[in-house]
């Protein structure tokens, strides 16, 4: 019998990463940043409801470069997990699930995510 | 938990480099990853230089042609040379495969061989299987049945029926797919892994079982089947073309209709 702890083959450090990997973590990420995002949006209405003052303190740091940086994280954060939570819906019924198919929605599910982001920072620039 | 890390016994050193012959003129590099148990060391990645002009067209040809005639040390699993037997199952190029389907034209540059990731190495690039046969042996791979054997005769499938197993009975058991889902390296203590559900599916539809309630009570865990998160790593590896992660997709699908 061996006494000799035997080592674990190497796994992350070696693995070919693709697409369908990075989304998967990607979605997962997103999904945390989502719950940071949804303070970021209490934040907002509780700024709403205490008067000018507050809520002029909202906008300023929303407008600030850091503050746009942040809201443009969170608008992507929540494109991509749209989009990719929709795929999981496909894949909850089996279709989609193939080489091929996930080949070609993981090219849909980045496209989506910034083309949605765009839109809606271009309603949202056209509505200040 | 998930160790994404590496242990201090398992972080891989720089290796032995292995010259190729000076008169040959097509030479590539095979890194390959070597331990044993002997030198107390860590494991660490040697380079040979093979001369593939006089070399077999997969990368299971290099392997023995590195054990025949470079270093006999050199250790792998290897018996069918034809996809068959899946024993040669090894991380080739950052991705899991048969070493004897995989042809050295495929990959780019030098040839980086791996055991199969996150398992235990016993010696170079056998890795213990041990736990992932008892896992397959755990969804008790034969037909269940209550009704009596049809006397004098077989239990009988209608060909729509036998066309369900299409895809299922084609795998080979290599753990390529198991180990290259980071939801299996994390959680295989307690996940059962694509190869494993592919396999408990392939019971699953077969039309003459009769243990299909108690089979997927059994699968009815937080862990043995939902650690699948369909990170897609199983279905891209397969080195059969199969589809662990439709399979598994049809195991939450019956969960659910059986649900009513």
């Amino acid at each position: 019998m061996t006494t000799i702890k035997r080592p674990t083959s190497p796994h992350l450090q070696i693995y070919k990463w693709g697409a369908h990997m990075a989304l998967s973590i990607l979605h997962r990420a997103s999904g945390v940043a989502l719950g940071g995002g949804t303070l970021l949006l209490a934040w907002w209405l509780i700024a709403l409801a205490s008067g000018p003052d507050e809520y002029a303190l909202f906008q300023d740091c929303m407008r600030s470069i850091p503050g746009k940086i942040v809201l443009m994280g969170f608008t992507l954060a929540l494109m991509l997990h749209l989009c990719n939570g929709m795929r999981h819906l496909f894949w909850d019924m089996g279709k989609g699930l193939d080489v091929e198919t996930t080949a070609r929605t993981n090219i849909m599910v980045f496209l989506g995510t910034v083309i949605l982001t765009a839109i809606a920072w271009g309603i949202g620039y056209g509505l200040v | 938990m998930a160790e994404f890390r590496l242990p201090a016994n398992s972080t891989v050193k720089k290796g032995k480099n292995f010259k190729a012959e000076a008169n040959a003129t097509n030479v590539r590099k095979f890194n390959v990853y070597r331990w044993n148990e002997d030198d107390g060391e860590n494991p660490r990645l040697d380079t040979y230089e093979v001369d593939m002009d006089k070399c077999g067209p997969m990368v299971l040809d290099g392997l023995i042609k590195i054990k025949n005639e470079i270093d006999p040390t050199l250790t792998f699993r290897r018996s069918c040379r034809e996809g068959v037997c899946g024993s040669c199952a090894m991380n080739v190029a950052g991705t899991n495969t048969l070493a004897c389907t995989m042809a050295n034209d495929e990959i780019k540059g030098d040839i980086n061989i791996y055991p199969l990731p996150h398992m235990e190495v016993v010696k170079d690039l056998v890795t213990d299987l041990t736990h992932f046969y008892a896992q397959y042996a755990s969804i008790k791979p034969w037909m269940q049945t209550v009704s009596p054997t049809p006397s004098g005769a077989e239990r009988l499938q209608s060909p729509e029926d036998r066309a369900k197993l299409d895809g299922l009975y084609e795998c080979v058991l290599c753990a390529c797919c198991s180990t290259s889902c980071p939801s299996y390296w994390w959680n295989s203590d307690k996940y059962l892994g694509p190869a494993v559900l592919l396999q408990a599916y392939r019971w699953l539809v077969d039309s003459r079982d009769e243990h299909t309630g108690e089979r997927l009570d059994d699968l009815e865990d937080p862990f043995r089947l939902y650690r699948c998160h369909t990170i897609m790593n199983c279905t891209n590896t397969c080195p059969k073309g199969l589809n662990p992660a439709k399979a598994i997709a049809e195991i939450k699908k019956m969960m659910v209709e059986r649900q009513g």
